[in-house]
C-alpha cells in the first residue's frame, strides 16, 4: 500500500508554533502524488476526492447523453427514434445516474474529502482505508448498469422502480440495477461514518464548532440525514430482489402483499436524499458568496442550525410525494404541514446568502456567477416545491411535467450550478492552476440560458396535463416540447467549453498559488495542490472563517510568514 | 485486515493529539457505534414492514405457519446471556488478563455457534419454507439477515482470537479489536430482542 511516510512523525509536532523553523520541516518534504496514483487503491483523502469527482464527471457525461437522446426522441408526437422500451431504459438510467453516481458522488464524495480535513486542519479523514473502499464501490455500480443494457436491455421501471412496474418488466436488469442502488448506498454510508468522525473528533483543538467552515456544518447535516435514511432504502432493495428472484411476495397485492409499502420505504431515504444533494451545495454556496463578495457571511449560526433543521425535519415530510397513493386525509394534512416547513429553513439560508452579498464587493469570477445564478434557480424551484407540497394542488399536477420541472429546477439549477460554482472556486485548490475565466463566463452563459429555456416550459406543459415518463405524446403539446428540446441542445453544448476548459487547465493553466481568491478559510493556508499530508506542521486559527473586511485578519501562509490576506 | 488497522490507527493517532487528554478515546469504537446506528435502521425497515402486514391482515400468523416458541425462547436466552459473557472477556483483557479473554471469547463463540445451529434446525422443521406466504416471506428474510449477522459478529470474535495468539497483541492498553467486537455483538443482541418480541412474542397476542 502507499505509504509515503510515517503518518505518526508528524502528530508528534503537530500544533508546535504558527512559525515553522527549519528543523520542525525537516522530516523532508513528502512527494505528491504520481498520475498513476489516482487509478489505484489510493488512502489520501485529496486522491480520493479527485476519484470521486472525476468519476461522477464521467458519468454525468453518460447521463447526459442519455438526456440529449430522450430529448431528441420527444422533439416530436411519436415515438419514431428510440423504441419505447430503450426510451423507458434511457430514462430510468438517467434518472439513477445523475442521481447516484453523478451529484451524490460529486457534491458528498468529492468536495466533502477533499475539502473536509483540509478545512479543518486534519491531515486526513478519521479512516482513510475505509473511505478509499467507499469510493471503490462507485464504479461497479455503474459497471452494473451498464450490464443491465447488454443483459436484457436495462431496467425500465424509472429511478423510482416502483413495483408491480419493477418486479413485472425485465427482471434481470432491474436484479442489476437493485444491487448498484445497494452498493452506492453502502459507499454513501461508509462516507458518512467517515465525515461525521472526523468533523467531530479531528478538528486542530484551536477550532471550535462556531468556527467551522458552514460547507462542514453542511456536511454534519448531510451524514446525519444519510446514515438514518439510506439504510431504510437498502432494506426497500433487498425486499425487492427478494420478490423478483425468490419468490417472496412483499410487493405482490395478489399474495396479500402491499405496493404502497415500498413506496414508503423508497421515500422514507429519497426525500432526504434529495437534501443529500442539496445541503453540501448550500454549503458550497455558504463559502463560495462571502469570498467573492467580500464580506463575512451573514447570520453564520442561522445558516448553521438551519443545516441541521432542515436535516431533522426533512425526514418527516416523505409522503408529500405519495398524496396520490390512496393517502388518508390526516396523513396528506400532516405531510403538507411538515412539507411547507422545510421550506422555513431553507429560506433562512437563501436570505443570509443575499444580505451577504448586500453591499458587498461582489468580484463577478465564474465561480460567483454560478452561485447568485444558483440562488435565482432555488428560489424559483423551491417555489414550486411549495407548491406541490400543497396536497390539493399536488394531486392536479403529480406525475405530469411540472414535477419534472421542479425537481430539473432545484437539481440543475441548484445542485449541478452549486458543483460547477465548487469546481471554479476549487480548482486552483485542487490542481494548482486556475481556470480560463472567459471560457468559464461562456459556460456559464450558455448554462443559464440552457437551464431556463429547458426546464421552465415543462411547468407549462404539466399543468395543460402531460404526463411524464412517456415515449410519445399529444401534439397539441409539440411546440413547447420543442422548445425545451432546443433548451436541451443547448445545455449539451454548454458543457463543451467547461470539460474543454477543465483539461486545459488542469494541464497549462495559470499558476494559482497557495490562495488566489484571497479566502480565510484553512484549506487556502496549504500549498495548491495541497502537499500529501496538508501540512508540514498543522495550521493554527488565528481568526473566524469569514471575516473579509476586517482589518486585523492576517493569515498564516504555507510557509509560515504571515500574509495580508484582505483587501477591502 | 491488518494493513485496515493500522492505517486507521494513524488517523487515530492523529484524533489523539486532537483530545490528548481523553483516555482511550480510539476513533474506531465511535466509527463503529456510527455505522451500527445506521444499520439498525435497516432492521428498522424490514420491522416496520413486518408491523404494516400484521395490522392489515386478520390472521396473523396465518393457520399453517405458526412460529415454534420453546426454541426460540432458548435461543434468546443463550444470547443473551452470551452478550454478558463477551462483556467479561474484555473486562479480563482491561486487567491484562489474556488467558481470561481468550476463555470468556471462546464461550462466546461456542453460545454463537449454537444459536445459529438452532436457527437453522428451527429452520428445518417448521414444515414452510420462505415462499409459503407473507408471513413466512417476513419471517425467513428477518430471521435470516439477524443469522447472517451473528455469523459477521462470530468472525469478528474469531479474528480477535487469532490474533491473540500473539501474547502481546492485546492488553490493557490496547484493546480495541475485543471492544468492537464486544459492541457489535451486542448490537447482534439487541436487534435480536426486537425481532423476537416482534416475530415470536407478539404472536402470543391475538
Ligand atoms: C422548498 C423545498 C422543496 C419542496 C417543498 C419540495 C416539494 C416536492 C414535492 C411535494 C414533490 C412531489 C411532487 C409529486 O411527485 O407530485 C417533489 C418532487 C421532487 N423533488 Fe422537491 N421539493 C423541494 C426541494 C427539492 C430539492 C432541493 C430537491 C433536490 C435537490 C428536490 C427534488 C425533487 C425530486 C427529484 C422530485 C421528484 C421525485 C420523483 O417523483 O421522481 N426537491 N418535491
Ligand atoms: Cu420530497
Amino acid at each position: 500500500m502507499f505509504k509515503p511516510f510515517n503518518k505518526t512523525r508528524f502528530m508528534a509536532q503537530a500544533e508546535v508554533s504558527i512559525k515553522p523553523t527549519e528543523d520542525q520541516g525537516g522530516h523532508g518534504h513528502p512527494d505528491k502524488w504520481k498520475w498513476y496514483d489516482y487509478f489505484t487503491f489510493n488512502v489520501d483523502h485529496k486522491v480520493i476526492g479527485i476519484q470521486y469527482l472525476v468519476t461522477s464527471f464521467l458519468f454525468y457525461l453518460v447521463g447526459g447523453f442519455m438526456a440529449v437522446l430522450m430529448r431528441t426522441e420527444l422533439a416530436t408526437p411519436d415515438s419514431d427514434f428510440l423504441s419505447p422500451e430503450l426510451y423507458n431504459a434511457f430514462l430510468t438510467n438517467h434518472g439513477t445516474i445523475m442521481i447516484f453516481l453523478w451529484i451524490v458522488p460529486a457534491a458528498i464524495g468529492g468536495f466533502g474529502n477533499f475539502l473536509i480535513p483540509l478545512m479543518i486542519g486534519a491531515r486526513d479523514m478519521a479512516f482513510p482505508k475505509l473511505n478509499a473502499i467507499a469510493f471503490w464501490l462507485n464504479p461497479p455500480a455503474g459497471a452494473l448498469l451498464a450490464a443491465s443494457f447488454f443483459f436484457g436491455g436495462g431496467a425500465q421501471s424509472g429511478w423510482t422502480s416502483y413495483p408491480p412496474l419493477s418486479e413485472i418488466t425485465a427482471n434481470l436488469p432491474q436484479t442489476l440495477w437493485c444491487l448498484a442502488l445497494i452498493m452506492v448506498g453502502t459507499s454513501s454510508i461508509l462516507g458518512s461514518v467517515n465525515f461525521l468522525v472526523t468533523i467531530w473528533k479531528m478538528r486542530v483543538p484551536s477550532m471550535k464548532w462556531d468556527q467551522m467552515p458552514l460547507f462542514c456544518w453542511a456536511m454534519v447535516a448531510t451524514s446525519i440525514l444519510a446514515l438514518f435514511a439510506t439504510p431504510v432504502l437498502a432494506a426497500a432493495m433487498v425486499l425487492l430482489l427478494f420478490d423478483i428472484n425468490f419468490g417472496t411476495s412483499f410487493f405482490k397485492p395478489d399474495a396479500g402483499g402491499n405496493v404502497v409499502v415500498y413506496q414508503h420505504l423508497f421515500w422514507f431515504y429519497s426525500h432526504p436524499a434529495v437534501y443529500l444533494m442539496i445541503l453540501p451545495i448550500f454549503g458550497i454556496m455558504s463559502e463560495v458568496i462571502p469570498v467573492h463578495a467580500r464580506k463575512p457571511i451573514f447570520g453564520y449560526k442561522a445558516i448553521a442550525y438551519s443545516s441541521l433543521t432542515i436535516c431533522l425535519v426533512g425526514l418527516f415530510v416523505w409522503v408529500h410525494h405519495m398524496f396520490t397513493s390512496g393517502t388518508a386525509p390526516w396523513m396528506r394534512i400532516f405531510f403538507t404541514i411538515s412539507t411547507l416547513i422545510v421550506a422555513v429553513p431553507t429560506g433562512v439560508k437563501i436570505f443570509s446568502w443575499v444580505a451577504t452579498l448586500w453591499g458587498g464587493k461582489i468580484r463577478y469570477t465564474t465561480a460567483m456567477l454560478f452561485a447568485v445564478g444558483l440562488l435565482s434557480m432555488f428560489v424559483f424551484g423551491g417555489l414550486s416545491g411549495v407548491t406541490l407540497g400543497a396536497a390539493p394542488f399536488d394531486i392536479h399536477v403529480h406525475d405530469t411535467y411540472y414535477v419534472v420541472g421542479h425537481f430539473h429546477y432545484v437539481l440543475f439549477g441548484g445542485s449541478v450550478f452549486g458543483i460547477y460554482s465548487g469546481v471554479y472556486h476549487w480548482f486552483p485548490k485542487i490542481t494548482g492552476r486556475m481556470l480560463n475565466e472567459t471560457l468559464g463566463k461562456v459556460h456559464f452563459v450558455l448554462t443559464f440560458i440552457g437551464t431556463i429555456l429547458t426546464f421552465t416550459p415543462m411547468h407549462q406543459l404539466g399543468m395543460q396535463g402531460m404526463p411524464r415518463r412517456v415515449a410519445m405524446y399529444d401534439p397539441q403539446f409539440a411546440d413547447l416540447n420543442q422548445l425545451v428540446t432546443v433548451g436541451a441542445y443547448i445545455l449539451a453544448v454548454s458543457v463543451i467549453p467547461f470539460y474543454f476548459n477543465v483539461l486545459w487547465s488542469w494541464r497549462s493553466g495559470k499558476e494559482a498559488g497557495p490562495n488566489p481568491w484571497n479566502a480565510l478559510t484553512m484549506e487556502w493556508t496549504t500549498d495548491s495542490p495541497p502537499i500529501i499530508e496538508n501540512w508540514e506542521v498543522l495550521p493554527v486559527l488565528t481568526h473566524g472563517p469569514y471575516e473579509y473586511g476586517m482589518d486585523k485578519a492576517v493569515q498564516v501562509g504555507p510557509a509560515g510568514e504571515p500574509t495580508e490576506a484582505t483587501q477591502v | 485486515m491488518q494493513g485496515a488497522i493500522d492505517s486507521t490507527t494513524a488517523a487515530a493517532a492523529n484524533g489523539h493529539a486532537v483530545e490528548a487528554h481523553e483516555e482511550h478515546q480510539d476513533l474506531r469504537v465511535l466509527g463503529l457505534i456510527t455505522f451500527l446506528a445506521s444499520e439498525f435502521l435497516m432492521f428498522a425497515g424490514f420491522f416496520a414492514v413486518f408491523l404494516v402486514f400484521r395490522g392489515s391482515n386478520a390472521e396473523w400468523p396465518p393457520k399453517e405457519t405458526e412460529v415454534e416458541l420453546l426454541l426460540p425462547a432458548v435461543n434468546t436466552l443463550i444470547l443473551v446471556s452470551s452478550s454478558w459473557v463477551i462483556n467479561l472477556g474484555t473486562k479480563a483483557i482491561k486487567k491484562n488478563d489474556l488467558a481470561g479473554m481468550r476463555k470468556w471469547f471462546g464461550i462466546t463463540v461456542a453460545m454463537g455457534a449454537v444459536f445459529l445451529v438452532g436457527q437453522v434446525y428451527e429452520y428445518m422443521n417448521l414444515g414452510y419454507g420462505l415462499r409459503t406466504n407473507l408471513f413466512s416471506n417476513c419471517f425467513y428474510l428477518t430471521t435470516g439477515f439477524h443469522g447472517a449477522h451473528v455469523f459477521i459478529g462470530l468472525v469478528l470474535i474469531l479474528g480477535v482470537l487469532w490474533r491473540s495468539r500473539r501474547a502481546d497483541h492485546y492488553s490493557s492498553l490496547a484493546h480495541t479489536g475485543p471492544e468492537m467486537a464486544e459492541i457489535y455483538w451486542h448490537f447482534v443482541d439487541v436487534v435480536w430482542i426486537v425481532l423476537f418480541s416482534l416475530i415470536y412474542l407478539l404472536t402470543l397476542i391475538k
